[in-house]
């Protein structure tokens, strides 16, 4: 027997129209471009919705807004504003010093925290998978990933500035750029080290690690406390990430300079994680 | 390098000699599949079979340990980049971004592809406007595998992999995707499902695979896996019956090996019991049986109440075997909920094929 033979009238299909060509079927109403030959959109289309997509899921989800967000702002208005904070400055306002630091920490929030366990549930969802069979791909989700991180630092800075702008913030406009390149250079190094975590771990242990990770970066990592006021810690956050982050962001805002050490720190993780995220990145 | 879609009935999916190990043990063994355009293959089998990595393995998600698979004449995972508009794929796990709203899920899949089947036509059709504004993690099973198929079937691929497309459905949602299953066929698209459900394979498959420990243990048709057991197979040989239960299985035992002895003529009519008769219950009716039809002597019957209410009687069902039980029904003044007969189904070829222990 033909094994493409089709059931014949209602034996095994009672639910069956009879058989007809594909396209007289008065029931089969399709678009006018339904005999194009399937094709994928254009890949900067692909990539461009994708990056829309992630983003407003992002800013959508409140677990996410706070700590991308909300716990900056407040970390921002204590340190410029709370009275028992004692704060030695070295001669700079409170708050031109501590917008460098919580500009660094943004980045650890939306790029590390908020990234890895976003990524981590959609990989334990399938989501990874199925959009990988897309024509999106594997590459085009990972661009994609890596724009809407970027789209939300946006929106960071934007809601940081303002606030920092109200509670006084002057800043060396010498230092914009150097700023914006530290910051890009810490978003990438921090996105690698999401996909690294959210690659390897199970979904449950990345939220309670990335968390975790948030809060001891913030406290002992020389993010928004520069490491050399960290005592003995002080030589290993200047060899973190987030302590050669917060140092190149702080160089640009109050110095205005480009500073080399913490720069190539954070070159030497990004490349570091990225090959260990290629290497070790599971998509199951 | 471009796809031409293959003409009705040509190999759309080829899998030969398919190895797969996950840390050393061999989930698919020495696999073979073909999967024809305009027809849908089905890959029934228990779980933890190879099913899923084998689909996996064609939609470029694993990398094969061994053979090779062809879709549409291209390799899925060095190809992947060519192949991916034409093949669409609704995963077992759905899938579905779980912050999303379901009506951005699929609008967002569609935008993969230049020319997507109308967003509109595949929400109607699966009764997604419901639920198009319902985040997906809100959103019950069934709904979540409606939603998983419109984003498989929204690129207008001429191969679709669907794994396990109606578990979790109500059976409206199932006669919907039925039906839109079938339709994809008549336009020529080839469907590979996977399925541990037995009547989704029958009605719906024109090819089936039983797949058990990681290789194929029989293919075919639904009626050549019917038939495999012998030409009696494929007749009626059965009767179910549901009514009360506790009911007397010896009586209709009795009752029907009196049919398979008695000769095949009779005046019709002339003793057919009445309901409540006492009568009824001690002898066969005299069924309207044409003196033509003939009976094998001696043929054995077997009664079981296999579950509470649930009558099965096994043996040569002619309709004097037929109106046996009814006069059994009527002596015993029971009135049956549903009387079925059939021969062998494919559960039951199923069964016999992978055992019975659970797994």
């Amino acid at each position: 027997m033909n094994d493409t033979t089709r059931p014949a009238g209602g034996a095994r299909t009672p639910h069956a129209e009879p058989h007809a060509e594909p396209h007289d079927r008065p029931g089969s109403a399709r678009p006018a471009d339904a005999t194009a030959p399937p094709a994928a959109a254009s890949p900067s289309r692909r990539v461009l919705t994708q990056a829309a997509f992630e983003a407003r899921t992002l800013l959508r989800n409140g677990e996410q807004l706070l700590v991308s967000l909300i716990l900056p702002v407040l970390v921002l208005i204590g340190m410029a504003t709370a009275p028992f904070l004692g704060i030695a400055t070295g001669g700079t306002s409170r708050i031109d010093f501590a917008v460098p630091g919580v500009l660094a920490l943004a980045v650890v929030s939306s790029a590390f925290t908020s990234q890895a366990i976003a990524t981590a549930f959609d990989r334990r969802n399938g989501v990874l998978r199925l959009l990988a069979t897309t024509p999106l791909g594997r590459g085009g989700l990972l661009a994609g990933k890596a724009l809407a991180v970027l789209a939300v630092l946006v929106v960071q800075l934007a809601v940081l500035g303002a606030v920092a702008a109200v509670l006084g913030w002057s800043p060396d406009p010498a230092g914009l750029a150097p700023a914006g390149v530290a910051l890009l250079l810490g978003t990438a190094c921090f996105t690698a080290l999401a996909m690294l975590l959210a690659g390897t771990m199970r979904a449950e242990g990345v939220l309670a690690v990335a968390n975790l990770v948030w809060i001891l970066l913030v406290v002992g990592g020389g993010l928004v406390v520069p490491p050399d006021r960290l005592g003995p810690l002080g030589p290993l956050a200047a060899a973190l990430p987030s302590g050669a982050l917060g140092e190149a962001v702080r160089a640009a805002l109050l110095d205005g300079a480009l500073t080399g050490g913490p720069l190539l720190v954070l070159t030497a993780w990004t490349v570091g994680a990225a090959l260990a995220a290629a290497r070790w990145f599971r998509w199951h | 390098m471009t796809v031409s879609p293959p003409a009705p009935g040509r190999p759309a999916v080829e899998v030969r000699g398919l190895v797969k190990r996950y840390g050393g043990r061999a989930v698919v063994e020495h696999l073979d599949l073909t999967a024809r355009a305009g027809a849908v293959t089905a890959v029934l089998g228990p779980n933890g079979a190879g099913k899923t990595t084998t689909v996996e393995c064609c939609e470029g998600l694993r990398t094969p340990d061994g053979g090779t698979v062809r879709v549409l004449g291209l390799d899925p995972a060095a190809d992947a980049t060519v192949l991916r508009p034409h093949v669409g794929v609704m995963l077992q796990d759905g899938g579905l971004p779980s912050g999303a709203r379901a009506g951005e899920v699929l609008r967002h899949v569609a935008a993969m592809y230049a020319t997507p089947r109308d967003v509109g036509e595949l929400t109607e059709r699966l009764g997604i406007g419901g639920f198009a504004r319902t985040s997906v993690r809100r959103l019950s099973g069934g709904q979540r595998q409606r939603l998983a198929l419109a984003c498989a079937l929204v690129g207008r691929g001429q191969v679709v992999f669907l794994d396990e497309p109606s578990a979790g459905m109500d059976p409206q949602s199932r006669r919907a995707v039925w039906d839109l299953v079938r339709e994809l066929r008549d336009d020529g698209v080839a469907v590979v499902l996977t399925t541990h459900l037995m009547d989704e394979a029958a009605d719906l498959a024109d090819h089936v695979h039983v797949v058990d420990h990681g290789h194929v243990i029989a293919a075919g048709t639904v009626p050549e896996l019917l038939a495999a057991d012998g030409p009696q197979a494929s007749t009626a040989s059965r009767v179910r019956v549901e009514a009360r239960p506790g009911l007397d299985t010896d009586d209709l035992e009795k009752a029907l090996h009196d049919t398979t002895r008695r000769p095949a003529a009779g005046p019709a009519g002339a003793s057919t019991g009445h309901p409540g008769a006492p009568a009824a219950s001690t002898g066969p009716p005299a069924a309207p049986v044409p003196a033509t039809a003939t009976r094998p002597a001696g043929a054995r019957w077997r009664v079981a109440e296999t579950e509470p209410g649930v009558y099965l009687a096994e043996g040569p069902v002619d309709p004097a075997a037929l109106a046996a039980v009814t006069a059994w029904l009527a002596g015993a003044g029971a009135l049956a909920r549903t009387i079925t007969t059939g021969g062998r189904t494919l559960e039951d070829v199923f069964l016999d094929l992978t055992g019975r222990q659970l797994r």
